[in-house]
């Protein structure tokens, strides 16, 4: 039976360090497979977040070979296995455990992003006239599954760890499938400028290169959301217009 | 002792569909809410559910009402179900669909701006409100963004082993931190669990790890009843290889597009086999139901879209007798229908495209241009905790149990698409009676005793010496797994459900032993010692219900009772904690439908 090494990091916030595992090949395996057959057969205590094994829940982000990656979607067959393969936590947040980070600032930054607020039902029923042409981009966002690999490339986040005024390339996406909403009433530009940071940007597209569901980030979402901050920003009749209509957009 | 102590009106036990759709309820009602899951928020199994949420919506058709999908659950479930769910259920789902509209949520529309609704199997018309197929990740999604603003505090990453009682009633639940082993004590006047399913405890699974029935066997040690417990439902159509990939699911959306099932002779077997109940809404050629996909009003349903019970036996039938496909399988086919519609591939692309994502990377298959082949797999439990029909609550004071985790809903079969629009219509349900409930009865108080008991517990696999011959957790809980797929599978008879029995007890035995090595620190061997126990309690329900039922009914096929038994269709299979820790299985009769509903469902026949 063929068998491949793999250099996995162990260790925690105060240090760590890659180990070396030997473990057996089988056709179709993913790097995730790898990693459990560690896990059962030579360290029980190895961390891992995974739930769907098939790229649904973005749980299983982590960097092998370098490159960020869902561990679940992720074929041994693409890789080279004569070279041991490594795989280690993903950057742009504190290590927990092994390949398990601490990613709860992006649930606070969730939170921080004004919800949906849709306008009056259309129908008796309570629902509303939309249609597919005027969902299309919306549903590009919204099939994002979380997994913060755009956030862990993000030089912003990444290199400038600059968490306090940015809230990375996931959370433009947000911001975007919310504005771009056809029922939403909210306006959330003046925040995108001022406590998100949106200008930190400078559209170098590598989140929009790693996103596993193919979200075009950058062109789809960031960039439009800038034009629009933009518009608000430096229009002082549109803005005259606002004030005395009380109409956000 | 090292824990740290919460205080609610209401803990909910899980973050899927049900879970989240309970604590914004709960919260909506005044009740200050606490929030537990194993996992991330957002990352619960409900993320992965595919196809879609049934609801008579008669976007598409407008013949659909609430009655015909009511009496399409109760067929669909061989009338075990219990009927005043299934028609809570019809007449509610409806609306939980608008309120996840006002929510945020983005469904695929009608051509006239409307809800888009697809067809599945079971369902009379096309019901399946949906987005694309990862419209789980839509409803999950959906709810945990409009509840975050709700004022409920969130546990992720925690782990519930024990729910903590005073006298009768339950008053809280004992957990640790997946992250670094710290100990909880939450105390709350009543206790939602949305735990849900067991899928886990079989090999070839559609489920992930979380799946290990933790509410139906943390319940079950309450002192609440489990029924149905025999009715496993087998999806048809899973993966079959690459072997990495063996049971992960493909959904029902495939054949409801026009997928079509064939053996290695390219023929369409479904057709071969049509079980009366159905005949009269069953197509009779191909032909006629590409007409029915395509929205030909009189004709009737291709065969691929019989009940899920149905097809997966007679998938193994056709394994089993030569006709399979190489990697013991059969094919699924949705690439024939470029010839029928215009830009056929992209039109499969726009319909599926999560599945043809994912056959092109773990498979490197292109659906739209080969058949997949798939095979049975894991997927759901329609057995679980009973509750009351109207407010979700246990034999437990207190107790509530929704979603997955619960059972009476679905019978002795569950129709695809009516577990998302169950998880929020009872979720909301058990929101709304669990904080009533404690309006009522306050919060009643914990024991220092039971605390130290269930710490004692949780801290057990990490400070015993191994006496498992150094097996560990994931060995076990593998043989269990090979073993309950074996013999508590798709078939089964009186010797070897009698035999897994026993080989259950022999697994709980070498788990009690079981050491485990690392520290609390996110040790997933600690987790997978600790879930095992809960993985054979509902082994064990499971094998002595289909024990006990002897005749094949829905998702409990017996080769040695292959035929429906009208006895046996007057009963619910039930298992209860008896005084000394045993497993007790009686049988209670089914009440008798209400009139108007047993109406209902013979002019629906
Ligand atoms: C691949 C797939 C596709 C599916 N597609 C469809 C579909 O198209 N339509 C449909 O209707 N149904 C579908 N289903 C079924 C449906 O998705 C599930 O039945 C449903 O999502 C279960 O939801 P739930 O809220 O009951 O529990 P889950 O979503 O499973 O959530 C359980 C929650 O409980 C938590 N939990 C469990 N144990 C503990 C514990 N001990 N302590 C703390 N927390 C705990 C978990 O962390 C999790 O948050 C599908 C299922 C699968 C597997
Ligand atoms: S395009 Fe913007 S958000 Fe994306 S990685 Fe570059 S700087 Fe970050
Ligand atoms: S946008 Fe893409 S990369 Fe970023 S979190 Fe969502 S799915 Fe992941
Ligand atoms: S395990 Fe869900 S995305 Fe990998």
């Amino acid at each position: 039976m063929a068998t491949a090494k793999f250099k996995i990091w162990r260790g925690d916030a105060s240090g760590g360090e890659f180990k070396e595992y030997e473990t057996e090949l089988t056709e179709g395996m993913v790097v995730l497979d790898a990693v459990h057959q560690v896990q059962a057969e030579q360290a029980h205590d190895l961390a891992v977040r995974w739930n769907c094994k098939a790229g649904k829940c973005g749980s299983c982000s982590a960097e092998v070979n370098g490159q960020p990656k869902l561990l679940c979607m992720t074929r041994l067959g693409d890789l080279n296995t004569d070279e041991p393969i490594t795989i280690e936590p993903i950057k742009a947040f504190p290590l927990m455990k092994d390949l398990v980070t601490d990613v709860s600032w992006n649930y606070e930054v969730k939170k921080r992003i004004r919800p949906f607020k849709p306008r009056a039902p259309d129908f008796e029923d309570g629902s509303w006239k939309m249609h597919q042409s005027d969902v299309d981009r919306v549903q590009e966002f919204r099939k994002c599954i979380e997994c913060f690999l755009c956030q862990d490339v993000c030089h912003v986040l990444r290199e400038h760890h600059m968490h306090d005024d940015f809230i990375g390339p996931r959370y433009l996406v947000y911001n975007a499938a919310l504005e771009m909403h056809p029922l939403d009433t909210e306006d959330r530009r003046e925040d995108l400028r001022k406590s998100q940071g949106i200008g930190l940007c400078n559209i170098t597209k590598c989140c929009t290169k790693v996103c596993p569901e193919s979200i075009t980030i950058t062109d789809n979402a960031i960039i439009p959301l800038k034009e629009r901050v933009v518009d608000q920003a430096y229009d002082p009749l549109r803005k005259l217009v606002q004030l005395v209509t009380g109409r956000g957009k | 002792m090292d824990y740290s102590r919460h205080e609610h009106d209401v803990l909910v036990i899980g973050s899927g569909g049900a879970g989240l759709r309970a604590a914004i309820e709960a919260s909506a009602a005044g009740a200050s809410v606490g929030l537990v899951c194993k996992s991330l928020l957002g990352k619960a199994h409900t993320v992965m559910a595919e196809g879609g949420m049934a609801a008579a919506l008669a976007n598409v058709d407008e013949r659909d009402k609430w009655e015909t999908h009511f009496a399409d659950t109760m067929r669909g479930g061989q009338y075990l179900n219990n009927w005043r769910m299934a028609e809570i259920h019809a007449k509610e789902s409806p609306d939980r669909v608008h309120e996840l509209e006002e929510w945020g949520a983005v469904f695929d529309r009608t051509k006239e701006g409307k809800i888009l609704q697809r067809n599945f199997g079971g369902h009379a018309h096309p019901r399946l409100a949906h987005v694309g197929d990862r419209t789980g990740l839509e409803m999950i999604r959906t709810l945990q963004d409009h509840g975050v603003h709700r004022g409920f505090d969130d546990y992720q990453e925690c782990t519930i082993t024990r729910l903590l009682k005073d006298g009768d009633r339950v008053v809280g639940a004992f957990g640790y931190d997946r992250e670094n082993g710290q100990l909880r004590v939450f105390h709350a006047g009543a206790v939602i669990l949305a735990t849900g399913g067991l899928g886990r405890a079989f090999k070839v699974t559609s489920n992930s790890w979380e799946c290990t029935g933790d509410g139906h066997s943390l319940g079950y040690r309450a002192g609440a009843e489990l029924i149905d417990m025999e009715f496993i439902q087998f999806h048809p159509t899973g993966m079959v290889w690459p072997p990495s990939v063996r049971g992960i699911l493909v959904t029902e959306g495939v054949r409801g597009e026009g997928g079509a099932l064939k053996n290695s002779e390219g023929r369409r077997f479904m057709f071969d086999d049509i079980p009366p109940l159905y005949t009269n809404q069953t197509a009779d050629t191909p032909e006629e139901g590409w007409r029915y996909v395509i929205g030909d009003r009189d004709a009737r349903r291709p065969a691929e879209l019989l009940t899920r019970d149905h097809v997966a036996r007679c998938i193994v039938r056709e394994v089993k007798e030569g006709r399979g496909s190489p990697h013991g399988g059969v094919f699924l086919d949705i690439a024939w229908i470029k010839d029928k519609v215009p830009n056929g591939a992209e039109h499969i692309k726009r319909k599926l495209p999560a599945m043809y994502h994912q056959f092109k990377t773990l498979a490197g298959i292109d659906i739209t241009e080969e058949p997949m082949e798939v095979g049975p797999t894991t997927h759901y439990a329609m057995g679980g905790l009973r509750v009351d029909a109207d407010s979700q609550m246990t034999a437990v004071p207190g107790l509530f149990a929704a979603g997955e985790c619960a059972a009476g809903l679905h019978g002795a079969n569950r129709l695809g698409g009516n577990s998302l629009s169950d998880l929020v219509v009872f979720g909301k349900r058990a929101g709304e009676y669990a904080a009533a409930y404690v309006n009522e009865n306050g919060r009643g108080t914990v024991s220092e005793a039971q605390i130290e008991d269930a710490h004692r517990e949780a801290m057990a696999p990490l400070e015993r010496e191994d006496q498992s011959g150094g097996a560990g957790p994931y060995a076990v809980q593998f043989e269990l797994q090979d073993m309950m797929q074996e013999k508590v599978g798709i078939v089964r008879e009186e010797k070897t459900l009698a035999e897994a029995v026993e080989d259950i007890a022999a697994l709980a035995r070498t788990a009690e032993g079981i050491g485990v090595m690392g520290d609390r620190n996110f040790n997933p061997g600690w987790h997978t010692a600790l879930d095992l126990r809960h993985l054979l309690s509902n082994s064990e329900a499971c094998a002595r219900a289909a024990l006990a039922r002897k005749e094949s009914r829905g998702a409990h096929s017996r080769i040695d009772f292959p035929e429906k038994d009208k006895e046996w269709g007057g009963f619910t299979v039930v298992l209860q904690q008896d005084s000394e820790g045993n497993m007790e299985v009686r049988r209670d009769p089914l009440p008798p439908v209400r009139g108007d509903l047993q109406k209902i469902i013979e002019e629906q026949g």
